[in-house]
């Protein structure tokens, strides 16, 4: 058993220890915001924070979480930060198919959190590693830049 | 259009106390659509075959209004990406003069009776982006319908005219008695009424929401995690099943060694099924665990071993015999026989995965009263049918949940049905004890085949004395997409499909010896192949815009100049190639980079019955690496509904097709797919994406499909603005680090 504070509450996991993050958090506890895309921390749309961090979790095994604070994208919004990248990407629609877009808020929260005014390239060094096959890309550039307006 | 409208309400959902519901039941076309695949088998059900009785209500209508004034639409098209959901909501509140904050969406059940493609004829499905303009009439005479019973039950209920009565924004008001009511007050009053038989449709310069700016229905629910999609599908005492596919394609399961793959804590079963070894769990981990047990023997006997290298060698050779004729006007080859100058050219194209951010999945439940799915559900009468016959049910037994899909690009219309035909072999052959999720990874989707064919084109051409091509003779080589599907029939005539020549066939420019043929590879290459974002203009649009390109060239004549020559004949080709020429900055020169070359280049196409031009900007660096710097798009899609959802599938078509431009290629050795994942299946990244700009023509016509016609035109725009900055003409895709050699 592993136990780990998920959103803010704790909670314990009953799988085996190598199990990814991502399948404790949808196969094991029913949290099924974050997203499975390529099980190789290839394409980003499983990103949740760990301690604040931005994670693949289909890549982080269940025992590198132990005693940690993890949060996903169904908590995202209590946060300020999360809550003004959701606003800005509901604000631009950025969304297509969506299926990528949890893990591209995390990800962008992230970034603001340590960048509040992030440049293209900052952008681009951060985003770079979640994939949108929409290529929503253009608006979510925008989006960030939005947030990060909203946030100063 | 002779359209019936129902109103269900009275029927049976006026039972549940919850307002108004209407339906519209259309006249079925003969034979303008896909038929059907198959019928359903008899047979023996796996659950029992005995049919439902009573049918437990289902929402079969488009509009429903609660007493709550909730305004429910209900989409009978698939929500992938492309803005659906907003645009058929969209129809119906302007019509009914909602208010767009009561509008909600719910994806419509499997019925083609009332949710038919109309341009499908009887058959439900999404795709040939065909959603908004099919349904661009019979949406918005749901809306008006339900307004007019809206205006006369409170006509009836104020006891004044009705031609006194208003509706703005979900209010009905009657401004002389001062009186108002919101539509959930007048639902139920609203519910016993006559349907009218004369509904008049709004004047376009009444719009509201068309042609303005609405935010997305779905934006919220995809923001916060609340989105479902079929991978978060999580029912009672369901497994979730992994699948060992074959190595090759066509290669069968001899033999199977199960003994640790089910002594593998957690896992429930192992099932031997048509396309493989099946492996359930609790979880997908579990079950993978499990699959990776497993030792499999496979029966390569009768499997495809062919690779890209020499299946190109052979296209090469089919092109240089006559194919079956698909154009021919004049006399191309007694022209280009007698010309002093032909210029010849190859294009070359890969296979090409969909490789969608949700890799393919489903769930399905089978019991005594018949199945029940829930997918990302694109192509529901053909796959009810596919699933009843392999279930021993009638296709109406097969119920349908429209989920969200996680992208397609036309994946998940399937022709055979193929990941939908899998989980019900799974479940049937567990006797459907549980419900089953079926689960492929990033690696089975990419190899799992049905890519956009691999083609081959040789075109040759001759000029005039004022340089405009006299002759043009183009061939194609390349796998039909129909042949073998339900569609063969309707789609292949004369030994040509239509879908592979489409962009091609008709082009447009005017040239007066013209000849398009084409040989079909099918017989001898078993690579399963599908539609891909566009289609057959995948290639045709390339080959085609290259060509004309290297044509102006030889010409002496500027790129533009050179096609808008040729297309007096098209105006709306004409209108968004000014247009994107102009918005671009066309005559003006780039502004230099240091150490670099700069470049631009233009294609347009039709495709979908809409019309793009894209203007592309890129600097090209001095070790032959390159940027796309600046992509210039305009698009005449007819009347502009939500230009905010065209400008979104301008932008992404743009990404997509220059993912593929740059480095998209499934390619085959030995029978073997080679890429795996996005390492080697890259797709397109943030810090690739050029700045976009969209500008749509205004437009009268009926609104035409968006969610395709933004692909074709990047990758030529883009060789040809490469060759612009650097003289070298790319024939073969994906470019690659073809400028590097």
């Amino acid at each position: 058993m592993t136990a780990f504070s998920l959103n803010g509450r704790p909670v314990s996991a009953e799988l085996p220890e190598d199990t990814p993050l991502l399948w404790v958090l949808r196969d094991g506890l029913d949290m099924t915001g974050t997203k499975f895309g390529c099980g190789m921390a290839l394409c980003g749309a499983c990103t949740v924070h760990v301690d604040g961090v931005p994670v693949r979790s289909c890549s982080t095994p269940l025992s590198a979480v132990s005693g940690k604070q993890v949060t996903t994208i169904e908590a995202i919004g209590d946060a300020r930060i999360g809550k003004a990248v959701q606003a800005a990407w509901q604000k631009l629609d950025v969304v297509q198919c969506g299926y990528c877009q949890s893990g591209q808020i995390m990800s962008a929260a992230a970034l603001l959190a340590t960048t509040p005014k992030p440049t293209d390239a900052d952008i681009d060094a951060a985003m770079s590693g979640n994939l949108c096959r929409c290529a929503t890309y253009v608006r979510i550039r925008a989006a960030i830049h939005e947030a990060a307006r909203a946030l100063a | 259009m002779n359209t019936r409208i129902e109103n269900i309400s009275r029927r049976d959902f006026l039972k549940s106390g919850a307002g108004l519901t209407l339906a519209l039941v259309l006249p079925i076309a003969n034979g303008a659509g896909p038929a059907a695949a198959g019928g359903a088998m008899a047979g023996p059900g796996i659950a029992g075959s005995a049919p439902r009785g009573t049918v437990a209500f289902t929402p079969n209508a488009f509009v429903r209004i609660g007493t709550d004034n909730t305004v429910t639409v209900l989409a009978k098209h698939l929500e992938m990406g492309q803005g659906t959901y907003t645009g058929l909501a969209t129809l119906v509140a302007e019509e009914l003069d909602a208010d767009w904050a009561q509008v909600v969406v719910e994806g419509a059940p499997a019925d083609a009776g009332r949710y038919n493609n109309l341009f499908w004829g009887p058959t439900q499905g999404t795709g040939g982006s065909t959603a908004l303009a099919n349904s661009f009439e019979q949406l918005r005479q749901a809306g008006a319908a339900a307004r007019s019973m809206l205006v006369q039950a409170a006509a009836a209920r104020w006891q004044v005219p009705a031609d006194e009565i208003s509706v703005d924004a979900g209010v009905v008001g009657h401004s002389k008695s001062g009186r108002s009511a919101r539509f959930g007050e007048l639902a139920e009053a609203a519910a016993v009424l006559p349907v009218p038989t004369v509904l008049t449709l709004k004047d376009p310069n009444d719009f509201k929401f068309i042609g303005k700016h609405v935010p997305r229905k779905d934006s919220v629910d995809k923001t916060t995690g609340r989105a479902l999609f079929t991978q978060d599908v999580k029912l009672p005492g369901m497994l979730v099943a992994v699948v060992a596919h074959p190595p090759r394609f066509g290669a069968t399961v001899r033999g199977v060694d199960d003994k640790a793959a089910r002594a593998v804590p957690g896992v429930a079963d192992v099932v031997r099924i048509p396309s493989g070894v099946a492996v359930l769990a609790g979880d997908y981990w579990t079950a993978m665990k499990g699959r990776d047990a497993l030792k499999v023997d496979w029966d390569e006997s009768a499997a495809w071993r062919g690779s890209s290298e020499q299946l190109f060698a052979d296209y090469r050779k089919l092109a240089a015999t006559p194919g079956a004729v698909a154009r021919r006007d004049g006399d191309a080859e007694g022209t280009l026989a007698q010309a002093a100058k032909v210029f010849e050219a190859e294009f070359s194209f890969p296979y090409l995965a969909h490789a969608a951010m949700e890799p393919l999945n489903c769930v399905m439940r089978v019991d005594t009263n018949g199945c029940e799915v829930w997918n990302g559900e694109q192509f529901q009468t053909v796959d009810q049918a596919t699933i009843a016959a392999i279930l021993g049910l009638k296709p109406e037994q097969v119920k349908l949940n429209m989920l969200y899909a996680g992208g397609s690009f036309g994946r998940r219309a399937n022709p055979q049905s193929d990941y939908l035909v899998e989980t019900a072999h799974i479940v049937k052959a567990i006797d459907a004890r549980t419900p089953v999720k079926l689960v492929w990874s990033r690696e089975d989707d990419m190899r799992a085949g049905y890519y956009r064919p691999a083609y081959l084109h040789r075109v040759r051409a001759a000029l005039d004395a004022q340089g405009r091509p006299l002759a043009w003779a183009q061939r194609i080589v390349g796998q039909s997409i129909a042949m073998g599907s339900p569609f063969e029939s309707m789609m292949i005539k004369d030994g040509v499909d239509a879908i592979s020549v489409e962009g091609a066939a008709n082009l447009p420019y005017a040239i007066p010896n013209l000849d398009v043929d084409l040989h079909t590879t099918n017989a001898t290459v078993k690579v399963p192949v599908q539609w891909w974002r566009s289609v057959g203009s995948t290639h045709t649009g390339f080959s085609t815009e290259v060509f004309i390109d290297e044509l102006a060239d030889a010409a002496g004549t500027d790129p533009v100049a050179y096609r808008l020559g040729l297309l007096a004949a098209h105006p709306r080709h004409t209108g968004v190639l000014r247009l994107a020429a102009d918005k671009a900055g066309w005559t003006e020169p780039l502004a230099p980079a240091a150490g670099a070359k700069r470049g631009r280049g233009v294609a347009v196409h039709e495709s979908f019955n809409s019309f793009v031009a894209q203007v592309v900007e890129t600097t090209v660096a001095a070790d032959g690496s390159f940027k796309v710097d600046r992509v210039v798009c305009a698009v005449d899609c007819g009347i502009a509904v939500n230009p905010d959802v065209i400008r979104a599938q301008m932008e992404g078509g743009i990404g997509f097709a220059l993912a593929a431009a740059l480095t998209g290629a499934i390619t085959l050795k030995d029978g073997l797919v080679e890429q795996s994942n996005f390492h080697d299946y890259p797709v397109l990244r943030i810090n690739e994406m050029p700045a976009v700009e969209v500008y749509i023509v205004p437009s009268a016509e009926k609104p035409t499909g968006v969610g395709e016609p933004g692909v074709p035109p990047l990758a030529p725009a883009l060789v040809n603005a490469l060759y612009a900055a650097t003289g070298k003409r790319i024939r073969s895709l994906p470019i690659g680090d073809q400028l590097k050699a």
